[in-house]
């Protein structure tokens, strides 16, 4: 089987790649574009730590091939910060500590970003529902709950 | 884990991608929003040679109402579905359905169509459809044509889709007034298939009593499971606690669970029971006004 | 209250400062052993095991090696040229690293294939052909034991059964004794089931070896870098790596909870793969092999028995148990303690007479009986002795809370030297369940109770006042394969005052270039953010045992207030010199020493540390570092009194935990923010088990809960608001008087859990649930069924 080539905006900058059909766009994340804040913790589409932004939705990038993606944007954690600056969200993960081992921090930081996009003041229960496609083994999601809500207040 | 190769195309009409699978023949699949398929492929549990992309197909997104259905195009995502005003003010039991699926991610990429054709008992909207009475719209090299929900679930995993048919358009009846429905799913953890789910739809008439009911079972049967003898017993009866009763005793007998580690075959057909009398009160209280 | 003794910008003991690791996790630039890429470097995947023990006919690996992309398919033959197929465990066991003849679980290792991508060593594993003849299959670790049944360890000399070993503690005839005199005796089978670690980084390595230099890296997941190396250098000394020319870097780690202490095959064949094929080698394992095959935690049957009198003194304990350690005995105890901290059993009570046995046994099953989030077996200890405590309080009619108050040890009583063997070295039970209970509102829980039961609703409340064991530990009774259990630090301070810290521990989360910043500022007065932490790297780090059974605090934090202890003792030597004044005139307050009496005149420890470099007293060696070995005299005791209330859904049996107060003593605290962190992930991975995670097998073999499908990990959803409280009781004999918390939540959570449970259940005549309690368990438990 061959390789064909794609173009994908990744924050915000034209990505292009010669790949095969059945490369996971996680891969071509990480792998072809260096960008290892994207993560991989199952083979069954649980855990999203996989988690990026593709043309606005936060999906799980290891279910989703490089090639589906082609013409799309997507935003990973490497473009939380602007100038230098620092998401709400990332500022509050580290205030809350809601994180320790930060395996999952970018995918929970991906899902809250989409979350609070659509809904932006949500309660404890909308928070929990919001991230429960995220799986994180260290902190019990308590803080999590907590940066979320730090960064609501602040956005 | 990493699936195995394959060709890809993304056919830019529907009518492409028809001619496309006809000419493929069973070598291909399609993807939609590719959330059963490619974890499937990442465990080489299916191999495509070919997969044909319908997801960027347009005028197949769309949730509305015309002519006495609701139409949801079969590429609609499950948050969408989830989120949409009209739906959850008309059909709540759709909403019910669509905000227990998985988890808010996969939402965003699964879609309604999908859903329905992966033919799997363990999936939720079937059931609900089923309740509903709904029809599916295909198309094929011969055009297009409706199936009725009845007659869509042939077997684990098989539907009555031809491998060159594409699913377009699922239509929902519009319920008459005073008309109710809800779909209650026990699951272990969110992002789970459900031990057992039951979806119910009621209709009442001025005096309270059921004129129409429809009963749809998730996960406790090769497909998706219509309790028509449950459906029965209420129909032309006031929904008294006996009788939701009875219906929740009927629709147990008509499940055919088997025992697996969510639970064994007694036991689910308990959940059956439960969960059937909660979502009759809950559609009662619907048809009724409430929420 | 731990007492503030810095400001906050110094940032000592006490202050939750925010942590130093993480700006870069937040930004995505951790760096994890899959982020790390070497020039040429190649895949490797594994072949697998479909059967729970058979012979293996054929390997055939011509379709892999005409894939293309396929660079080689390494098999036991392979490494037996070496003699490498073979490895011990870290229990002195030993372990195939690859078969030559036979496999004993599903999902072992069986051949690995190296490829120039993922993808191409993906499809390689599909295309060796493996022949297998299938062999009898034990998995009941009773029938391993009965008369007859096959012995599976065949390749052992002189292994004529199944059983691992047999140990015990404790005085078997006067326990004996003791529930012959009894009044009341409560007698129950508790099984702890298999779980996993399920740490979201899976285990994988780098491996790279540079053929003319001789020199091997290994940047991998390990919680015990420096055991590792050594255990590499024993095992591959042979084939020319000597330790000085073996170098493991564990970089940031994605989460460990004891999974990543032990030596897993794959390690080994990706060492043998850079070594065969002169290229680096990388081996990420997919979470379903990490499910399937990595070390397992728990697997232990217990039968448990408590004796006490009518009105309720605890009088004696006794608790065989039959543990299933797979087919190689490779948990990571050390070695004088096979079932780790077991007779720790007694718990928080002063029993006169306890009695333990252990059995290890051989089974077809995936190695390991390592930790889960705690230390050595205490879990399952703690398990038994709270279930037993409410078990009594049901049969005589008494609050269990109420029970615990009459027996508990006195604070008065520390150090208590316990029936086994241990000695506590400090607590305040009482206090901790005390406040428990007002932070709950108990006797508002009972009233509510009561109401709930008249109307046929199910609530139950629960309590788990528990003991944890940590800090392994002195050396007179601990080590691992010969290594002793002590801890190592070495700090530098650099001329202009900042610092640099190395550690023989490494943090896997748990906030170590943060926390252990703060023991030296705490000790030295030089600001947290002026102090850089490192470790995890063999080539830079003093030696020590690694992280794990929560004992970098007690041990490694002992290190490194010890060795700040040195710098500061040397600087008073500086600044006595500096200040033209003896060393016994001069006072220290953090960051500074000044003349007793006349404040003014003063060195900070930034100008001690500049002079070190510029202008040292003579007969003084230049400079100002130190390094400190702790080898510590005993261990700490941890202990706390948690409360759960739950609710239940009578028609389905779903469980519902609607409060969770937990209050924690772990003596001094470092860093309260950490802490409380640490207390959250600890309940919920104490929860997970209880509720849902399970990996079970069919009689031949098959695994359920290989992966995350199956194996049902907790999300934000089923995971309640967890309340904590705090008290606090030092250790005496720890340098900061700190104790260790990273898996007490682990270790208590579980037994409030049940017993709310069961309390909710009580008045149906449930007296004991099995864990997971399942909703259909529950149900089941209601019906009578
Ligand atoms: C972690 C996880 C948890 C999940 N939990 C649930 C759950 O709780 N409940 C639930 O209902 N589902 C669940 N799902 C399944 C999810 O909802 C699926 O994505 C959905 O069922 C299929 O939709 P899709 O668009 O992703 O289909 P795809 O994966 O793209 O396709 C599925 C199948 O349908 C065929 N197909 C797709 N679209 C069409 C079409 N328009 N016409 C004809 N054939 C088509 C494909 O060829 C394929 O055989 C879960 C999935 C994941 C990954
Ligand atoms: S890697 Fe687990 S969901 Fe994507
Ligand atoms: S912080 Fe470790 S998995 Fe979430």
């Amino acid at each position: 089987m061959g390789t064909q080539s794609i173009s994908i905006k990744v924050n915000g900058a034209e990505q292009t790649g010669e790949v095969e059909a059945r490369l996971l766009l996680v891969h071509f994340i990480r792998e072809d574009l260096g960008l290892t804040g994207t993560h991989i913790g199952c083979d069954t589409s649980h855990c999203g730590a996989c988690t990026v932004i593709l043309d606005g939705k936060a999906v799980k990038s290891c279910t989703v091939f490089a090639v589906q993606a082609a013409g799309k944007e997507v935003q990973t954690i490497e473009g939380m910060t602007t100038n230098g600056e620092l998401h709400p969200l990332q500022e509050g993960f580290m205030e809350e500590h809601g994180l320790q081992c930060g395996f999952c921090t970018p995918g929970m930081i991906m899902s809250s970003k989409a979350l609070l996009q659509e809904n932006s003041n949500p309660t404890e229960e909308e928070i929990r529902i919001g991230i429960s496609g995220n799986l994180c083994r260290c902190t019990g999601y308590v803080n999590i709950v907590k940066a979320v809500q730090y960064a609501a207040a602040k956005i | 884990m990493i699936p195995g190769p394959f060709e890809y195309h993304r056919p830019g009409t529907l009518d492409e991608a028809v001619a496309l699978l006809a000419s493929l023949g069973d070598d291909a699949k399609i993807i939609s929003g590719g959330h059963s398929l490619i974890p499937m492929m990442k465990l080489r549990l299916a191999e495509p040679a070919h997969l044909v992309d319908i997801s960027g197909l347009d005028g197949l997104d769309y949730i509305r109402e015309s002519d006495g259905y609701l139409t949801i195009g079969a590429l609609t995502c499950e948050a969408a579905v989830d989120r949409s005003d009209l739906i959850h003010s008309k059909y709540p039991i759709i909403s019910d359905t669509a905000h227990v699926i998985a988890d808010p991610l996969v939402r965003n990429l699964a879609t309604i169509g999908g859903n329905l054709a992966h033919g799997d008992p363990a999936n939720d909207h079937p059931a609900t459809m089923l309740a509903l009475g709904a029809e599916v719209v295909v198309s094929g090299p011969n055009g297009s044509r409706t199936i009725g929900i009845d007659d869509f679930f042939l077997g684990p995993l098989t539907t009555a889709l031809g491998a060159d048919e594409i699913l377009t358009e699922i239509r929902i009846p519009t319920p008459p007034a005073n008309s109710g429905g809800a779909y209650i799913k026990f699951e272990r953890k969110v992002g789970d298939f459900a031990i057992a789910a039951v979806a119910a739809t009621v209709t009442l008439d001025a005096d309270g009593n059921c004129v129409k009911a429809g009963i749809g079972l998730t996960n406790v049967g090769p497909t998706p499971v219509r309790a028509k003898a449950a459906e029965e017993a209420l129909t032309g009866n006031p929904l008294t606690d006996d009788n939701i009763a009875t219906a929740g005793r009927l629709a147990s007998e008509a499940s055919q669970p088997i025992s697996d580690h969510r639970g064994s075959e007694e036991y689910k057909r308990a959940i059956v029971e439960v969960l059937t009398k909660r979502a009759l009160y809950k559609a009662k209280s619907r048809a009724e006004g409430g929420s | 209250m731990t007492e503030l003794k810095t400001s906050a910008e110094i940032g000592g003991m006490g202050h939750s400062v925010k942590r130093k690791e993480d700006p870069r996790f937040i930004r995505g630039r951790g760096n994890y052993v899959d982020d790390v890429v070497r020039p040429g470097m190649l895949y490797m995947a594994i072949v697998r095991s479909p059967y729970a023990h058979a012979k293996i006919i054929s390997i055939n690996s011509e379709k892999a090696l005409a894939h293309p992309g396929v660079a080689a398919v390494i098999t036991g033959e392979t490494l037996k040229e070496y003699n490498l197929h073979w490895m011990p465990t870290l229990m002195s066991d030993t372990q195939m690293v690859l078969p030559i003849d036979k496999v004993m679980y599903q999902a072992q290792e069986v051949a690995a294939v190296i490829a120039t991508s993922r993808y191409a060593a993906a499809d390689g594993v599909e295309l060796v052909e493996v022949e297998y003849e299938p062999l009898e299959v034990v998995i009941d670790p009773f029938k391993a034991l009965e008369p007859g049944a096959p012995v599976l360890r065949t390749d052992k000399e002189g292994q004529k059964d199944n059983r691992i070993f047999h140990w015990e503690a404790g005085d078997k005839a006067a326990t004996d004794q003791a529930f012959k005199d009894a009044e009341v005796t409560i007698t129950q089978d508790i099984y702890i089931p298999r779980i996993h670690v399920a740490s979201i980084e899976t285990c994988g390595i780098v491996a790279e070896f540079d053929s003319v230099e001789g020199q091997l890296t290994c940047w991998m997941t390990s919680q015990a870098p420096h055991a590792h190396r050594t255990v590499f250098a024993l095992v591959a000394g042979h084939v020319g790596l000597s330790e000085e020319k073996i170098r493991i870097i564990s970089p940031d780690i994605g989460g460990g909870f004891g999974g990543k202490v032990p030596i897993y095959p794959g390690y080994v064949i990706a060492i043998a793969a850079t070594v065969v094929t002169g290229s680096p080698i990388k081996w990420i394992e997919n979470r379903r092999e990490n499910l399937q095959a990595d070390s397992f935690a728990r697997d232990y049957h217990m039968h448990a028995e408590l004796a006490a009198d009518k009105d309720g003194t605890m009088k004696a304990l006794r608790i065989k148990t039959i543990a299933d350690h797979g087919y190689t005995d490779a948990a990571c105890n050390p070695a004088k303690w096979p079932a780790g901290m077991f007779s720790v059993m007694t718990g928080s009570y002063p029993f006169e007479q306890a009695f333990c046995e252990v059995d290890g046994v051989y089974t077809n099953k995936p190695p390991g009986g390592i930790a889960y989030r705690c230390s050595f077996r205490v879990t399952e200890a703690v398990h038994a002795i709270e279930r037993l405590v409410d078990m009594l309080a049901d049969e005589i009619d008494m609050d269990p809370a109420a029970l615990r108050f009459k027996n508990f040890i006195k604070p008065e009583q520390f150090p208590y030297k316990t029936v086994t063997g241990w000695e506590y070295d400090s607590g305040n039970y009482a206090g901790a369940l005390k406040l428990a209970m007002e932070m709950i509102g108990y006797e508002d829980l009972l009233k509510e109770q009561k109401e709930k039961r008249e109307r046929g609703e199910l609530m139950g409340i629960g309590i788990s006042s528990f003991t944890e064991v940590v800090g392994a530990g002195p050396s007179k009774h601990f080590d691992i394969l010969g290594l002793k259990m002590f801890d190592s630090a070495e700090i530098r301070v650099h001329p202009t005052g900042k610092v640099i810290v190395r550690l023989g521990v490494k943090s896997q989360g748990q906030g170590h270039e943060t926390t252990f910043g703060q023991i030296v500022a705490e000790e030295l007065g030089i600001p947290v953010k002026d102090i850089k932490v490192e470790e995890g790297d063999t080539d830079t780090a003093p030696y020590g045992l690694g992280t794990y059974a929560s004992r970098s605090t007690p041990v490694a934090g002992a290190a490194t207030a010890l060795a700040s202890r040195k710098i500061r003792d040397k600087a008073r030597k500086i600044a006595a010199y500096l200040l033209e004044v003896n060393e016994d005139d001069l006072e220290w307050e953090p960051g500074k020493f000044f003349v007793k009496g006349v404040p003014d005149k003063v060195k900070t420890i930034q100008e001690i540390a500049f002079a070190a470099y510029t202008n040292h007293p003579q007969g003084l060696e230049a400079g100002l570092e130190a390094v400190s070995y702790y080898d510590p005299p005993n261990l700490t005791f941890p202990f706390g009194s948690y409360i759960c209330v739950v609710d239940i859904d009578s028609g389905t049996g779903e469980v519902k935990i609607r409060r969770f107060v937990a209050v924690d003593d772990c003596g001094n605290i470092i860093n309260p923010m950490i802490v409380e962190g640490q207390i959250h992930g600890g309940l919920t991975m104490g929860m997970a088990p209880v509720l849902m995670e399970e990996i079970s097998y069919d009689e031949e073999g098959n695994i359920y809960g290989g992966s995350f499908m199956e194996y049902l990990m907790p999300t934000a959803m089923e995971t309640p608001n967890w309340e904590t409280g705090k008290t606090t009781t030092p250790s005496p004999h720890h340098p900061i008087g700190a104790k260790g918390v990273g898996e007490s939540a682990t270790v208590g959570a579980p037994p409030a859990i049940v017993n709310a449970i069961v309390d909710a259940l009580s008045h149906l005549g449930v007296r004991h649930m099995e864990i997971p309690i399942t909703p259909e368990k529950v149900w089941r438990a209601i019906n009578g069924l």
